[in-house]
């Protein structure tokens, strides 16, 4: 079958419309998504930045828009997408463009996240095409808006099942004049978080905490990130190794250095080219490390103080059932021909919830199908 | 304002619904006396009054469970209500609606340091949210300016936002989670001390959807250090473009301020005279606030003023100490006040695109000519929300309606520039015809579809936030299924 690439909104929506079938829905292609029931529907045709408001942090897309390109303008502006979004492909092995729309679908955010949002909250405004057809918008293009529901939200980690995004508003910010990384050398997990927890705790503006049980030499290593200007990154540095006294302390002040080990975090790299499922948990920061022993793991690392477990497991082994009744959700981000579903699954009525609201968007249920439901 | 005529039906089956909502009910906790009920005929939005069928004043999620259940089943309308704080109506009741006040929910359930988060029942105040964590230096960011008596409950139904909302954000991007109660008494929790959802974003939905989706009982909140420490500047300008561009200047040079305020020259005049805080006689006057250590905030200002010096003002003043910060402030945060002491004043709400700025003050200007209604303005502007206040004189016939159909005009010029109709009070009844002026039927329809899966018999606050028409046939159906 060949695959549908609308080169306009109205295209798109007449595609879904006269749609016999599941449609899968496909931006840059560099994540795969469940089973891929269907017939291929890119966004590519929608791409394109519509509009630039450096003095007003905001940026308006095409949903096929690269996020490379996205990218590109906010660099020649000093500015960046604050929420750091993951980049899928060495993880998954595979190529394309990340672009804006698969982005927002996916809810795709990074280490930064713990300090200042996920893309959900940089998201302004959407336009999107429903499963019977119908265009629809909902938000903006400003940074306050309460004008009726947050349909915002809803679409942001959607994953596609409600509606084909078509344009996105995003709020950016912009660049610090400089980063830096307090590293702390050989702690266990435990202690890890606690001082993770700690850092975020003070009032330094923490922008990242990680955690690698084994960093590039095989030894434990915790790390804690500020951004700024200069003499202030310097300032809280020294603030933040003050409330470590008595602990194995580097400091790396090079930005480039800190942006490298941060996109380690940021895309997995711990796991690329291995083999095994991939999963993400989203839980409390302080139950972390006994939530991690629980997984049987081949290797765990935390990110957002533990508030993000990525764990690298055997092919099959179903973690949720290991984990039982937590506060949080497990998400397989690799799976290698296993029959988990990828989503966490929830309790009846939240599910029954969920569902209502996607049949309403998507009655005939063709957008993704079983994407994120079992 | 129209509201929807009370079903005729259920007032006269009020003994019975009062009597079983009293049998589930602690018996201070159920108000039926018309005397009584009155207290609860409308909130902050005063022009508007309708006392309810009942008010109940639950203080456990169970029993505003019961009391859901109950009215459900005897298709009684509920308006959710906080402290009754709203500005636009949202919790103006209808002759046939129970109030369901949470107001006496108000304990701590959880304060956790370590993951940064507190648990509360939702009638507690925001102002109280930062007071269970003060003595540990932490506070919860979203400070609206009712905030001393408003309740999270509240909060969360207009996702409210503040003056340093530019840094913190709004109650959305601060909420992890929910205990909420259906419509049908079905309790529900959403997300927790954990990021992001499960599947779909439910909470993000149910943030900001003005008590139409389910009663919030209970909230995880996230708490933040406080900064080292804050100090605002003062920037006067002759014009509002100047001031505009400054703005944008500031927010170009990656400063990021965690307030920018903005008060035109009948805002200055009237705080002058109200509040004597010294302010220059100008067309347009900036206070910028920044945080963290003294080196910090140096650092900062020390960009700013350069800024603000490039664009030739009409004077630039430092805060030297507290006393002086205060100084700064004083004016801007009597402002509403001083507006009250001249004249009966009608505030609005809209967001527009920060570079609009200066066009959208010039239409005002010149509408408030052509209706004959004074006009100032105070501004988030950091992130374009607007708060322009028109006078007019209560007790004059006429006036009110002038002063309604002028602040549409102003809405319609917001969602003409690319803006919204309001930035953190919600719709309510207050904004609900002018939906339409932003969005499109599908665009309704597809937020009314959600509440049609949340509460499919439309009982929950339903004559507010779409337009009366847009919603008929839904709430009919309610009424028709009896």
């Amino acid at each position: 079958m060949t695959s549908l690439k609308p080169q306009s909104e109205a295209e798109l929506a007449e595609a879904i419309k006269s749609a016999k079938g599941p449609l899968h829905i496909r931006g840059g292609g560099t994540r795969r998504t469940g089973a891929e029931l269907g017939q291929v529907l890119e966004t590519s045709g929608l791409s394109g930045i519509s509009l630039y408001e450096p003095g007003a942090l905001t940026v308006v897309a095409g949903a096929g828009t690269p996020l490379a390109e996205i990218e590109a303008a906010l660099d020649a502006e000093n500015q960046r997408l604050a929420f750091e979004p993951m980049d899928h492909r060495g993880l998954l092995g595979t190529t394309g463009e990340p672009t804006l729309g698969g982005v927002a679908a996916a809810n795709v955010s990074g280490p930064r996240r713990i300090q200042c949002g996920a893309a959900r909250d940089f998201m302004l405004g959407v336009r999107f095409v429903d499963g019977q057809g119908s265009i629809v918008k909902n938000g903006g293009r400003v940074m306050k808006n309460v004008t009726g529901y947050d349909l915002v939200k809803l679409m942001a980690g959607s994953q596609g099942t409600m509606g084909v995004l078509t344009e996105v508003s995003l709020k950016v910010l912009p660049k610090p004049e400089t980063m830096a990384c307090l590293l702390i050398d050989g702690l266990n997990d435990r202690d890890a978080i606690n001082a993770m927890t700690r850092a975020m705790g003070s009032p330094y503006d923490v922008t990242g905490t990680a955690h690698l049980p084994k960093g590039l030499d095989g030894t434990p290593v915790t790390m804690i990130r500020i951004e700024g200007f200069n003499d202030s990154v310097a300032y809280r540095l020294e603030q933040l190794a003050g409330l470590f006294p008595n602990h194995a302390l580097r400091r790396e002040t090079d930005p480039e250095a800190v942006a490298k080990g941060w996109a380690y975090i940021r895309d997995a790299q711990p796991f690329h080219g291995t083999t095994g499922d991939v999963w993400r948990i989203s839980t409390k920061p302080t139950d972390a490390p006994d939530l991690a022993a629980k997984l049987d793991a081949k290797e765990v690392f935390y990110d957002w103080s533990g508030g993000l477990i990525w764990a690298l497991t055997p092919a099959g082994s179903d973690i949720r059932a290991k984990l039982g009744a937590f506060d949080g959700h497990a998400t397989l981000v690799r799976a290698s021909g296993t029959t988990l579903p990828l989503f966490h699954p929830q309790p009846a009525p939240v599910a029954m919830l969920s569902e209502g609201v996607r049949r309403k968007f998507d009655p005939r249920g063709i957008l993704n199908p079983g994407l994120m439901t079992a | 304002m129209e509201m929807p005529v009370p079903n005729a039906g259920l007032l006269a089956r009020k003994p019975n619904i009062v009597a079983r909502l009293s049998a589930v009910l602690p018996p201070d906790a159920l108000i039926s006396d018309p005397a009584e009920t009155r207290a609860y005929e409308c909130d902050a939005l005063t022009a508007y009054r309708c006392p309810p069928l009942a008010v109940a004043l639950p203080s456990t999620t169970e029993e505003v469970s019961a009391v859901l259940k109950i009215c459900h089943e005897e298709g009684v309308p509920v308006v959710p209500r906080g402290s009754g704080t709203s500005l636009a109506g949202g919790a103006m009741p209808t002759a046939d609606s129970l109030i369901l006040g949470v107001s006496r929910m108000n304990d701590v359930l959880e304060t956790d340091y370590e993951n940064r988060i507190i648990r509360v029942q939702t009638g507690r105040t925001n102002l109280s949210v930062t007071g269970a964590v003060e003595e540990n230096d932490f506070f919860y960011a979203p400070d609206p300016s009712s905030q001393l008596a408003c309740a999270i409950a509240g909060n969360i139904a207009m996702n409210s936002g503040g003056a340093h909302c530019l840094k913190y954000g709004v109650t959305t991007n601060n909420l992890m989670g929910v205990t909420m109660v259906l419509m049908d008494g079905t309790i529900v929790e959403l997300g927790g001390a954990h990021l992001d959802a499960a599947g779909l974003d439910l909470l993000g939905v149910i943030c900001g959807s003005e008590g139409q989706l389910g009663v919030v009982t209970e909230a995880t909140l996230r708490i933040l250090h406080k900064p080292e420490g804050a100090r605002p500047v003062l920037i006067a300008y002759d014009s509002n473009e100047v001031a505009g561009e400054c703005v944008s200047d500031i927010i170009k040079a990656g400063v990021l301020p965690v307030a920018i305020e903005f008060m035109d020259r009948p805002c200055i005049e009237a705080c002058e005279a109200f509040a004597k805080a010294g302010y220059p006689m100008c067309e347009a006057l900036l206070i910028v606030e920044v945080e963290g250590s003294p080196a910090e905030i140096n650092e900062q200002l020390a960009l700013i003023k350069d800024i603000a010096q490039r664009h030739n003002p009409v004077e630039l003043r430092e805060a030297r100490d507290a006393d002086e910060a205060g100084r700064i402030w004083l004016g801007r945060k009597s402002a509403f006040g001083a507006m009250g002491q001249i004249n009966d004043y009608m505030c609005l709400d809209g967001t527009i695109p920060v570079s609009s700025l200066p066009y959208v003050l010039r239409r005002i200007g010149e509408m408030s000519k052509e209706y004959g209604l004074g006009v100032a303005n105070v501004f988030h502007a950091g992130d374009g929300n607007m708060h322009p206040l028109i006078l007019f004189n209560a007790n004059k016939e006429g006036d009110l309606e002038l002063c309604e159909a002028f602040g549409a005009d102003i809405l319609r010029l917001c969602v003409e520039v690319g803006g919204c109709l309001t930035g953190e009070h919600g719709v309510g009844i207050e904004k609900r015809d002018l939906m339409v002026d932003q969005y499109a039927p599908e665009d309704l329809e597809a937020q009314m579809a959600i509440k049609d899966v949340f509460d499919a018999q439309w009982l929950l606050n339903p004559a507010k936030v779409f337009p009366l028409a847009a919603s008929e046939t839904r709430r009919n159906m309610a009424i028709a299924a009896e």
